[in-house]
């Protein structure tokens, strides 16, 4: 590097010491913070929290929500970046921001906006309980709110990542004489795999950690409507602060292996 | 669902189907829901709606939100900056773990960093344990939030500053070299002003994600009306009493503040795209 | 200002990229350093300038040893290939960079700055451009305004690197002869690199010919082809 436009070396240390000193208070503490108050009683006793009925009841309607909500929107997302990257329209910077929307919008209102709709005061509410359908306070609502959520983030992976691609190598397939659906599993899907693994894993661990959104809509029935962070919730406000790090560690676990898995994509 | 609107440039097929796609599951998923929310609050008219969001406790939670959200974006700019400037321009051990890191609160589910948090600064806690003897309560109060927050926001500045910063050539600091600028002056003067605009735009992000923040911040706030409740609690608190049109028309409010900010994300990135070709 | 380059020599890990280079420029004249890349011109014009620091040998400005000297204060204007500009400063603002850093004590008074910035645009045929930004500007007009910048602080020797590398041809030849014409008005010494040999034939009073880090022939354009002292020389000519 050119001399002259290295900063002194006692200021960079500072500066790097700063970094660093303030990524472990503000991330690497509460990290450990988590793992520590889980494991305070031992080893067994976390075992037992997280096996416990209601605990299991929550890792189940959890991954069930997101078995639901991820590939439904990993299949939009794929949509929307296609339509996005490989073709010019009017309004397509718009589409973008309206893409982007429920990033701005608090989970609380996200969740809101469900109950409008759904809930027993809500514009469908009527109609659903003659029907005996039941969307809010059970699985529908669930997932509804999760995917509201997590709606952007496999597209929002996806479509700087396609249009950087450009539509060359989609074009040269066209010409090779390969089909619309052929053209896109056997060239733009390979072209796109890292891109697009990272994207569902944001929104797995979203859509699995989701809170705001889902508590308005859940509930709390606990063993039925309470997912995993709605269980550390229901446990923290009984005072069992054990039992709620113990399913939050699993939590934890679950972000950190996206973190890993971001890492190694890199 | 063929679409009215021509495909100008290209010869690939699908267009209409994955526009179709897109427009349909954007509108059931998001654009009629969100219009309920304004339909409803303004189901009982104007002056219930001045009345629901204009209240002195709601307006007492805005003002903790958005004041929140807004210092705890403004911590974040500068340690993001920070944190951005040694990830970009040094090589030392650990680089990369700190690197992988900063994605946490990205990853982490808001509930689990709220009860982490508050762990950590209860007077129990590993930190509290040193600051609530000392006078510097944090958990419980406006401290508290502000806290979560700037945990939240912490990816946002230094994942929009990082791949901007990283742009800035070294021919631009040479120039300022031989034009006999100190590293001071060349910071202030050159390197600083061509990042502005990402850090401006990670502050928006920072700020629209801290003001909307719920999990992270009920465990750790206090949640006391007109002093330690935020706007999503109040929203929260009226559906739980049924008054859906009072708790529509909250967030009626929060949102007319997000699309606000978006607008402004927007003008942002035409300001960065304009001035620096 | 004269200068001279003593028994240069600096390698980048493993890469040997100058080896013993030395070499004296006359006051005021304009020399080409010339040759493929890699061959150490641009490592060279750094080491000129002190973006560079050598291994080994000394560097003469006049009278002045300026080995060690940091690039503000040796007196010298640099133009880089790609321009440079601050995109967030006006051309103006630009041009007078290198005047408003300088430390209070010796900074000239806003009037001055303002001045001395419309001289230099008038010199560079960009008067009335000072508002603009660069993203407003086409690249040869950006490279004026990096020229009027290098020239601000009233250097006595000018360093370019491959200012014209990235513009087309009508263009560079209007910017080559600009630049000769600026060079005589203001007695400056200029060294300038280049990898285009008819370029650097056409503008310089003396070329350098480097090759793998050493200078193979330092002489007029006309004795060059005249004589030419190596294959490698012949072979550039063609």
């Amino acid at each position: 590097m050119t001399a002259g436009l290295r900063e002194p070396p006692l200021v960079k240390a500072l500066l790097i010491a700063g970094a660093v000193g303030y990524v472990a208070l503000m991330l690497l503490l509460p990290l450990g913070a988590v793992l520590d108050e889980a494991f305070k009683k031992g080893w067994q006793l976390w075992l037992a929290a997280v096996t416990e009925p209601d605990a299991r009841a929550s890792i189940k309607l959890t991954l069930l929500v997101a078995a639901i909500a991820v590939p439904l929107n990993t299949v939009f997302g794929v949509a929307a970046a296609w339509a996005i990257a490989k073709f010019d329209f009017r309004g397509k910077t718009s589409l973008v921001a309206l893409i982007e929307l429920p990033f701005s919008v608090s989970p609380v209102v996200s969740g809101l906006v469900f109950v409008l709709l759904f809930g027993a005061q809500g514009w469908f509410g009527p109609w659903l309980q003659d029907h005996d359908i039941g969307i809010i306070f059970a699985l529908p609502g669930l997932v509804l709110a999760t995917v509201f959520v997590t709606f952007p983030f496999v597209a929002r992976q996806l479509i700087p990542l396609m249009s950087a691609q450009g539509r060359t190598d989609e074009e040269a397939a066209l010409t090779l004489g390969a089909s619309g659906w052929q053209t896109f599993w056997r060239v733009t899907l390979p072209n796109i795999r890292f891109g697009l693994l990272y994207g569902v894993l944001l929104c797995n661990a979203r859509a699995m950690g989701e809170f705001g959104a889902v508590s308005v809509v859940s509930g709390h029935i606990r063993g039925e409507t309470n997912t995993m962070p709605l269980q550390v919730e229901a446990l923290y406000n009984d005072y069992d602060f054990v039992a709620a790090f113990a399913v939050a560690s699993l939590l934890t676990l679950l972000a950190v292996f996206t973190l890993a898995l971001k890492s190694a994509l890199e | 669902m063929p679409s009215a609107i021509p495909s100008r440039s290209s010869p690939l097929p699908g267009f209409g189907l994955s526009l179709g796609i897109t427009i349909l599951w954007l509108s059931l998923i998001v654009l009629i829901p969100l219009s309920a929310v304004f339909v409803k609050s303004l189901s009982h008219g104007w002056g219930a709606f001045l009345a629901a969001a204009a209240s002195p406790r709601a307006l007492a939670a805005y003002k903790l939100s958005f004041g929140a959200a807004a210092l705890a974006a403004a911590v974040n700019c500068i340690f993001g900056l920070l944190v951005a400037w040694v990830l970009v321009r040094y090589r030392f051990a650990g680089r990369r773990l700190l690197g992988a890191l900063i994605d946490l609160p990205f990853a982490l589910p808001t509930a689990v960093a709220g009860i982490a948090l508050t762990a950590l600064y209860a007077d129990t806690g590993v930190i509290g344990r040193i600051l609530v003897p000392a006078g510097l309560p944090i958990a419980y109060g406006p401290a508290g939030v502000v806290m979560a927050l700037t945990f939240i926001g912490l990816p946002f500045v230094v994942r929009t500053v990082e791949p901007v910063l990283a742009q800035v050539s070294n021919e631009i600091e040479e120039a300022a070299l031989t034009l006999g600028a100190s590293r001071l002056q060349t910071f202030f003067r050159v390197i600083l002003p061509t990042i502005a605009p990402a850090l401006a735009t990670g502050f928006a992000l920072a700020f629209a994600r801290g003001a909307g923040e719920y999990g992270s911040v009920i465990f750790i706030a206090g949640n006391m009306p007109f002093k330690s409740e935020i706007a999503p609690l109040l929203i929260v608190t009226q559906l739980e009493e049924y008054n859906y049109a009072g708790a529509a028309a909250i967030a009626c409010v929060m949102l007319l503040i997000s699309f606000a900010v978006l607008f402004l994300l927007n003008i942002l990135q035409r300001w960065q795209e304009r001035r620096f070709a | 200002m004269s200068i001279r380059v003593e028994h240069v020599s600096k390698s980048f890990s493993a890469y040997p990229a100058l080896g013993d280079v030395s070499l004296t420029m006359r006051d005021k004249e304009f020399v080409a350093l010339l040759g493929p890349s890699g061959s150490g011109k641009t490592t060279l014009l750094r080491i000129l300038a002190g973006l560079e620091v050598p291994e080994t040998g000394k560097v003469w400005f006049g009278k002045r040893d300026v080995t060690a000297d940091k690039p503000a204060s040796r007196g010298i204007g640099f133009v880089f290939q790609h321009y440079a500009l601050f995109g967030h400063m006006t051309v103006a603002e630009n041009i007078a960079f290198g005047l408003a850093v300088m430390k209070r004590a010796d900074r000239p008074s806003r009037d001055k700055i303002r001045k001395r910035v419309e001289e230099l645009l008038a010199l560079v045929q960009l008067a009335g451009l000072g508002a603009r930004y660069p993203s407003q500007l086409s690249g040869g007009q950006r490279q004026r305004v990096a020229l009027a910048r290098a020239l601000a602080r009233n250097p006595r020797i000018l360093l370019l690197d491959e200012p014209f590398g990235a513009l087309d041809a009508k263009v560079r030849r209007e910017l080559r002869d600009a630049l000769r014409q600026i060079h005589d008005e203001l007695g400056l010494t200029s060294i300038f690199v280049t990898h285009d040999q008819e370029e650097a034939f056409a503008l310089a009073d003396r070329v350098a010919l480097l090759n793998h880090g050493r200078v193979e022939q330092f002489a007029t354009p006309a004795e060059i082809e005249a004589e030419p002292v190596s294959d490698f020389v012949r072979s550039f000519l063609e």
